[in-house]
């Protein structure tokens, strides 16, 4: 894990140092404070403090969703275009080491942002009845909502030295993810059940997460599509080698 | 010793490189030498183990490169032709992280960052973000990423290019320390930067190896024909070129003697020369009581054996 290490620190210095991560943070924040106020909070009718938390983590997955591709889009392709790619190249460094230091910088620096929102539930839970269990639940899925945003980010990443394309890239994989529950609506089973379990947000994250239910399927969901990404990052890489 | 064995390799289906076999001895300085698109960055990219060949073998130090990268990497320092920097960092923060990438341990890059900041001459800059820096002081900062960890081969690409006569000279005095300690191997396209480096030469061309060899060994061939410039002032009397281009075309080995023109309050002959005869042309015209201004090469040896390899049909190549 020494390599990994060595380059996770590097990218999480790299964000804090550079006014682009902070843009990232203060720009999802905001919108998400102000979705917040306007959609959770406001309303004519009366809501329960629960509904008010569904309605926190529904806008909340904003957070996870742009800072995701927003933060991973530049990963892999930028050190392509600025030639430092070729330093982690020719140092005894794996591949996999390389995808993961920075997959973890990413997650890490991500986390903190969402930590930051904490505020918005606490507000709820000062003036509601909701419990911690339901705000570590929620949390836990907007995490790794982001964790499998980022692997697609960063496998797009791979895939070019343009940062654009890898970012158009990445939002296009996100965006397919999410309307899977829709085109599971005009198909037939078998390919109807694939399409629902494949679907990154509505099955595994509105119907579980988002409502404070904790299902292992859907841990293991995002676990597995993050694993499987970032996998598919890493032979990329590989695969450049031999071009 | 670095020996790679028909090292060829493929951009899709276009050649790059190869198939080339050549052999590097430890502690030798080496150029590769070639036109832009020649295989000399291919070639090295792939010592330094950031590309695989598409087939061949090489082997750096007893280790095979394609086998145990990982191995050669710890072997091998690499200054590519754009410096590998991350320009948000300070400089010697940037060289911590490059050792310690290298395999080196916290405490052996503390001991080793000052004597990598001297050698590089990066003292004044150490806590510079290299953002700010000049050209020629984040190529040092290339340099000294690619020796921090004390690799036995040092590979250099281009280590001259875009920089100033002044900061030419500085890189050229730091390669030449730098040769003390590791074997070197430097591309260039520049004839006079190799020509002052290097022990030997390897010129590239068409993806091939045309030549191998010192610039003396390079330079021998059978038959050439040279040109040398004599610079002479015109003495008084009729027709002073018709005299001096006379006395010129009697030199043995002066085959050709071409019209003259003014140089430097001088007349500047084009002799062609079946050999070197700057030394019977500089006493023919002593003797002939001739004013002897200056003598040299038309064009420099390396010059001439350079043009004479790459040109279409010069040479069928070394492999």
């Amino acid at each position: 894990m020494g390599p990994t290490r060595i380059i996770y620190r590097r990218e999480l210095g790299h964000y804090f140092r550079s006014p682009i991560g902070w843009i990232i943070a203060a720009a999802v924040l905001l919108i998400d404070g102000i979705l917040f106020e306007a959609l959770a909070l406001g309303g004519s009718t009366e809501k329960l403090s629960a509904q008010v938390l569904e309605q926190f983590f529904y806008w909340g997955t904003g957070i996870p969703m742009f800072c995701g591709i927003l933060l991973s889009f530049r990963l892999l392709a930028e050190e392509r275009q600025n030639h430092s790619m070729i330093l982690l190249n020719t140092s005894p460094v794996r591949d996999v080491h390389i995808v993961l230091g920075k997959f973890f910088a990413a997650l890490t620096f991500m986390a903190i942002v969402i930590a930051i929102s904490i505020y918005m539930p606490l507000l709820i839970k000062v003036n509601g009845k909701i419990t911690w269990s339901q705000i570590f639940v929620g949390y836990f899925g907007m995490l790794l909502y982001g964790a499998a945003v980022l692997a697609i980010g960063i496998f797009a990443s791979s895939l070019t030295r343009q940062q654009i394309i890898a970012a158009l890239v990445g939002a296009l994989i996100l965006a397919v993810m999410h309307l899977l529950w829709q085109l599971a609506r005009i198909v037939d089973s078998p390919l109807k059940d694939v399409f629902q379990q494949l679907d990154i947000w509505w099955v595994h994250y509105q119907n579980g997460f988002m409502r404070s239910v904790l299902n292992l399927k859907d841990v293991i969901y995002y676990v597995a599509v993050t694993y499987f990404f970032l996998l598919v990052a890493v032979k990329t890489l590989e695969a450049k080698r031999w071009q | 010793m670095i020996r790679a064995s028909n090292l060829s390799k493929f951009y899709g289906g276009k050649r790059a490189l190869g198939p080339v076999t050549f052999e590097i001895d430890d502690g030798e300085t080496v150029g590769f030498l070639g036109l832009n698109g020649a295989g000399k960055t291919t070639a090295l990219r792939i010592l330094a183990c950031d590309l695989r060949p598409s087939s061949g073998s090489i082997q750096v130090g007893g280790v095979d490169a394609v086998a145990d990268p990982h191995e050669v990497r710890k072997r091998v320092g690499f200054l590519p032709e754009n410096p590998p920097l991350y320009t948000d960092m300070i400089v010697a923060d940037y060289l911590k992280f490059a050792g310690e990438l290298r395999g080196m341990s916290p405490a052996e890059v503390k001991k080793r960052l000052p004597e990598v900041l001297e050698i590089a001459d990066l003292g004044e800059v150490a806590n510079d973000q290299i953002d700010t820096l000049s050209h020629g002081f984040r190529q040092r900062v290339g340099v000294a990423q690619a020796i921090i960890h004390q690799p036995k081969f040092l590979i250099l690409d281009e280590p001259t290019r875009g920089l100033d006569p002044v900061q030419i000279v500085e890189m050229r005095n730091l390669i030449h320390d730098l040769k003390q300690n590791h074997t070197v191997l430097i591309s260039s396209h520049i004839l006079t930067e190799i020509s002052q480096t290097c022990d030997r030469l390897l010129v590239l061309g068409r993806g091939k190896i045309l030549g191998v060899g010192s610039e003396g060994e390079l330079a021998k061939h059978e038959g050439e024909i040279r040109q040398i410039t004599v610079t002479v002032r015109p003495p008084s009397g009729d027709d002073p070129k018709a005299q001096i281009s006379k006395v010129l075309a009697a030199v043995d080995g002066v085959t050709k003697v071409a019209e003259p023109y003014e140089q430097g309050g001088g007349l500047t002959f084009t002799c062609s020369t079946t050999k070197d005869c700057r030394a019977e042309v500089s006493r023919a015209v002593v003797e002939a009581k001739l004013d002897l201004i200056k003598l040299d090469y038309a064009r420099s040896e390396l010059e001439n054996t350079f043009i004479r390899l790459v040109q279409p049909g010069g040479s069928d190549g070394a492999n």
